[in-house]
């Protein structure tokens, strides 16, 4: 029963070191309120592009080894089937709440209780927080898209904290 | 016994390579490499049939005189191809099998391992953790309680950063395809 903070903790941590080396920063120092500005802003983006990154491999890594016993996947669609089931049970023991496409290459996954934001709030306190939150899972869910053989790009939003929506759009080829 | 192992990327490109009889290595890479059209035409036949069954293993790919190639396909679309003298018929379908699975186990390990980038070649070095048993020691034949371990760089050294060569018993042309 605590493993399932364990992962949480560690997520918290990681989100809390990589942001805090926002203030340097990164190339191109302006001098004036507008150049911190612009220094901060592109902090952040690097900081929200590591941890999706950091997301990316393990997804990866966990797009190898989970499917391992299942059979091929015929379609996207039993793809994405995959990560609402299994990749959600193993990493967060739930399954995702729901899951909508157009059929057009868009899905959009929605998560009503986020176990990541669970703990945060319930409603729009910490909302412009939540995203620094979400962008390790945005990985998770590329890299094992990849790994499956899908080129994906995948953005998530929140509306009201624990509720979360993860967007992946696969441009069709 | 297995007598060549090739792990083949996506992108129809060796990831990892080991033949047994150090002389004709080029004659096992020619043959992994026309294989490969088999399982591609294999994948595809199975993607067009209704048939609910999608299987991994895809059996016996092609025979010839002295060999018989194997096939086996991950969900990520990773291919083990893997070639057996045809001498020995001891071995077995579900022997077969078993060596199939113990290599994914494999290779699932490896795309763990924080030190391996995927799409890289794959070190074994006879030093330190193993990809695989060596073929010479018919690991098919191995219990399953037995150790593989896996690693590209060895344990001993953490800070060794750059890879060891690529296993290779004779100074053969190295085929990148």
């Amino acid at each position: 029963m605590a493993d399932t903070v364990l992962f949480e903790f560690l997520h918290t941590e990681m989100v809390a070191e990589l942001w805090a080396h926002d203030p340097d920063p990164g190339s191109g120092v302006s001098a004036g309120s507008r150049g911190e500005e612009v220094g901060a802003t592109t902090g952040q983006k690097m900081s929200l592009s590591v941890l999706e990154s950091m997301g990316f491999r393990v997804g990866q890594a966990l797009g190898e080894r989970l499917p391992r016993e299942t059979l091929a996947f015929r379609e996207e669609l039993d793809v994405l089937k995959f990560l609402c089931k299994d990749l959600w049970v193993a990493v967060f023991q739930k399954q995702m709440d729901s899951l909508r496409t157009n059929h057009q290459g868009t899905y959009v996954l929605q998560d009503n209780s986020f176990p990541l934001l669970l703990p945060m709030a319930s409603g729009l306190q910490y909302l412009e927080e939540a995203p620094k939150f979400l962008a390790f899972t945005c990985g998770l869910l590329r890299g094992a898209l990849c790994t499956l053989g899908i080129e994906s790009v995948v953005t998530a939003s929140v509306a009201a904290l624990p509720v979360c929506k993860f967007q992946v759009l696969i441009p069709k080829s | 016994m297995a007598v060549c192992i090739a792990v083949i990327a996506k992108e129809n490109y060796p990831l990892y390579i080991r033949s047994t009889p150090t002389e004709n290595e080029l004659k096992f890479h020619y043959m992994v490499h026309t294989s490969l059209d088999v399982v591609d035409e294999k994948i595809s036949a199975m993607g067009k049939a209704l048939v609910d069954q999608r299987e991994l293993y895809l059996g016996l790919l092609y025979p010839t005189e002295d060999y018989k190639v194997y096939g086996y396909v991950t969900n990520s679309k990773v291919k083990f191809v893997m070639v057996v003298d045809s001498s020995n018929t001891a071995l077995r379908d579900n022997e077969i099998r078993s060596m199939f699975r113990k290599l994914h186990n494999s290779y699932t390990d490896v795309m763990c391992n924080p030190f391996y980038n995927p799409g890289d070649r794959i070190q074994s070095s006879p030093g330190g953790p193993y990809f695989l048993c060596p073929i010479q020691s018919r690991w098919a034949l191995l219990p399953v309680s037995d150790p593989v371990q896996v690693g590209p760089t060895p344990v001993s050294d953490p800070v060794q950063v750059s890879p060891t060569p690529c296993v290779r018993s004779s100074p053969g042309p190295l085929i990148t395809w």
